[in-house]
């Protein structure tokens, strides 16, 4: 019973609540009983009866209906679902925001060790040598590259840093006495922002933006009050745009008493090039699985290093990774508890640690040019691209960006009901993913583009003439647009409904 | 039925009536977001300042906050729209209110844009 995915295909008129057409079976669907995929080692221990180890009242009456599958099936499974997706190492990733970058598949070999890969969490400092030295040096690593004095590891996710850093902040200010809860954001900040300061505990105040997309001074200078405890900035903001009177907002911020927290989901744009630090901000968290190569998307394990300044460095999260000098240029390393500032554990162990020793494998690989180029290509493509780009979708503010832009559909919209949404559709069909739509949301029929330096000038040729070719469809046979994909194993999906009435539930034999 | 109500800039309107003023979102508003999936409601009784976010509609785009277009205590939630948050598309200035509000100031209302301010207000945000 093998599903022949161009067979099942879904007519596009069938998309609408037809969920139960399945492309591949369900594991359970291909079950057969008393089928393994696997073989248990001899029994090297005396056996003991379960109900000796677990109460009678625990134990399951009925077995779990776990399916039941040959390796051989259940690798063909995988790989028939992982073919159906779009994925960076298939096709061109253009998600603003996301820095959906190649990844270099020597930081897997690396991360694979068995030294890294195989090391049980509680084995004694003594023989975590290596794991410890190279979490210390990257330490070191990010310390230079973000201009700040000290760094933690622990977080496991950009949001994660975000709220690692504000329990900093509010750590920080309860100590000196003052009581502060307002976190400030512009408009066009990451949804991440204020969804950490709630999370944090703290109230959340959004300031306008400019009409060049920038932080306006004078919203500012009227948000920063004594209650202000932080105020939160992307740079370059999430329109691609560097914040050049970034250190007129810190200077202002500070003034108030308050912090500078730099969102560094952008960090792509700033390598070997500007540091935080430098710009005046206080503390920074680093996507590593953005900016430094590290596999992202389905939620798969990140990490949200953050960096901060010797002011915040007592209320860092512990345990840190501390180097004792043994003489003669020899050092050992050890897990030290933080002193009592500290906000404590963020993060079981060391972080994700897999995430970590790629992170480092590919800026030791990069080095201090090689880091700097990263940069100064993803900067390159994305002004290459945005001027490709710029006839049918001009940027939403049209001046150089870095990383990425922010192009608009409204004009699209407005002439023929094609919108930002549908185009993002169709641009599946021409083998692209679509780029990030509606967001930020003060652009109207958002089409966020970030290229990253690991692109040809040939892929960005491509893309940019499917846009074109979308563009003229859209004037010929909009609907042909609008009920994109067509392309695709799955066409268009009822999101509305989906959000309404989701049904999230599979119940065997319920399909069709 | 629109001209007589008063506007904000962030595109919610209000009906005063008996002392009591009810919130939504405009037609433009609704459009702009498009599909609304969840309307997340403000407590009965919670006070709320002028400007102050009371509720969040989400839509299939992002979610989206409701400021308060004036100060006072929420005294009515339209608790129709759990169950028929397209209510907000469909008819955003009956089926689709959101809110009402015991204005704690009613000369606050005065501050906000009748209906021809605000129509040449989101055309002039347009460009």
């Amino acid at each position: 019973m093998e599903a022949d995915p161009v067979k099942v295909q879904a007519p596009p008129a069938a998309g609408r609540h037809s969920p139960g057409r399945l492309l591949e079976p369900l594991l359970s669907d291909l079950s057969e009983s008393g089928r393994k995929g696997f073989q248990f080692p001899k029994l090297d221990v005396p056996e003991v009866p379960i109900e000796r180890l677990i109460p009678e009242r625990f134990l399951r009456r009925e077995d779990v209906p776990l399916p039941e599958v040959s390796e051989r099936d259940l690798v063909k499974h995988f790989l028939r679902l992982a073919h159906l997706n779009f994925s960076v190492e298939t096709n061109f990733y253009p998600l603003g925001s996301c820095t959906m970058k190649y990844n270099p598949k020597v930081n897997e070999e690396i991360a694979a060790l068995a030294g890294f890969s195989k090391v049980h969490p509680c084995t004694p400092d003594p023989a975590l040598q290596g794991i410890l030295k190279l979490l210390f040096d990257l330490e070191e690593l990010f310390k230079e590259i973000l201009g700040m004095d000290a760094v933690t590891l622990q977080p496991a996710a950009g949001a994660h840093g975000e709220l690692t850093a504000l329990l900093i902040a509010s750590a920080y200010h309860r100590a000196r006495g003052s009581h502060r809860t307002k976190v400030v954001v512009p408009n066009s900040a990451h949804g991440t922002n204020p969804a950490s300061a709630a999370l944090a505990g703290l109230t959340v105040v959004e300031i306008e933006s400019t009409s060049r997309g920038r932080v306006s001074l004078s919203a500012l200078q009227r948000a920063m009050d004594k209650e202000a405890a932080v105020f939160m900035l992307t740079n370059p903001n999430t329109l691609g745009l560097f914040e050049e009177e970034v250190l007129e907002i810190a200077s202002l911020v500070h003034e108030k008493g308050a912090l500078m927290y730099m969102d560094g989901a952008n960090l792509n744009a700033l390598l070997g090039l500007f540091r935080p630090g430098d710009m005046g901000f206080d503390m920074v968290h680093v996507n590593v699985h953005k900016t430094f190569a590290i596999p992202h998307g389905s939620g798969g394990p990140g990490a949200g290093p953050v960096g901060v300044q010797a002011a915040l460095k007592p209320f860092l999260p512990g345990p840190i990774v501390v180097r004792e000098p043994q003489g003669a240029g020899v050092f050992r390393y050890r897990l030290a508890s933080p002193g009592s500032d500290s906000i404590g554990r963020v993060r079981s162990f060391f972080g994700n640690v897999g995430a970590l020793v790629r992170a480092y494998a590919y800026l030791r690989a990069l080095g201090k040019e090689g880091l700097r180029g990263v940069s100064e290509g993803a900067i390159l493509n994305a002004n290459y691209l945005k001027a490709l780009v710029r006839k049918e979708f001009p940027a939403a503010v049209d001046e150089p960006c870095l990383h990425e832009f922010v192009a608009t559909a409204k004009e699209w919209k407005a002439k023929t009901g094609v919108r930002a949404l549908d185009i993002a559709k169709r641009l599946l069909d021409h083998g692209f993913y679509a780029p990030t739509i509606y967001f930020p949301l003060i652009v109207e029929e958002a089409l966020m583009v970030e290229p990253t330096e690991t692109e040809s000038r040939q892929t960005l040729e491509a893309f940019a003439q499917a846009l074109a070719a979308i563009a003229r469809e859209a004037e010929e046979t909009p609907h042909r647009v609008q009920t994109a994909p067509h392309r695709m194993p799955v066409s268009r999906l009822d999101e509305v409904a989906a959000a309404r009435s989701p049904n999230v539930r599979w119940r065997t034999g319920a399909s069709s | 039925m629109t001209d007589h109500l008063k506007y904000t800039k962030t595109h919610e309107w209000l009906r005063l009536e008996d002392q009591q003023a009810t919130v939504g979102i405009t037609d433009h508003a609704q459009k702009e977001i498009s599909d609304v999936v969840y309307v997340e409601l403000p407590k009965l009784g919670r006070q709320v300042s002028q400007g102050e976010e009371a509720a969040v509609v989400e839509s299939v785009k992002s979610a989206f906050s409701i400021y308060a277009p004036v100060g006072g205590a929420i005294v009515q939630v339209n608790e129709a729209l759990a169950k028929d948050p397209a209510a907000v598309n469909r008819s955003p200035y009956k089926e689709g209110w959101i809110f009402a509000i015991k204005p704690s100031d009613p000369s606050q209302a005065a501050g906000l844009m009748d209906h021809p301010q605000y129509e040449s207000w989101v055309k002039g945000e347009k460009h």
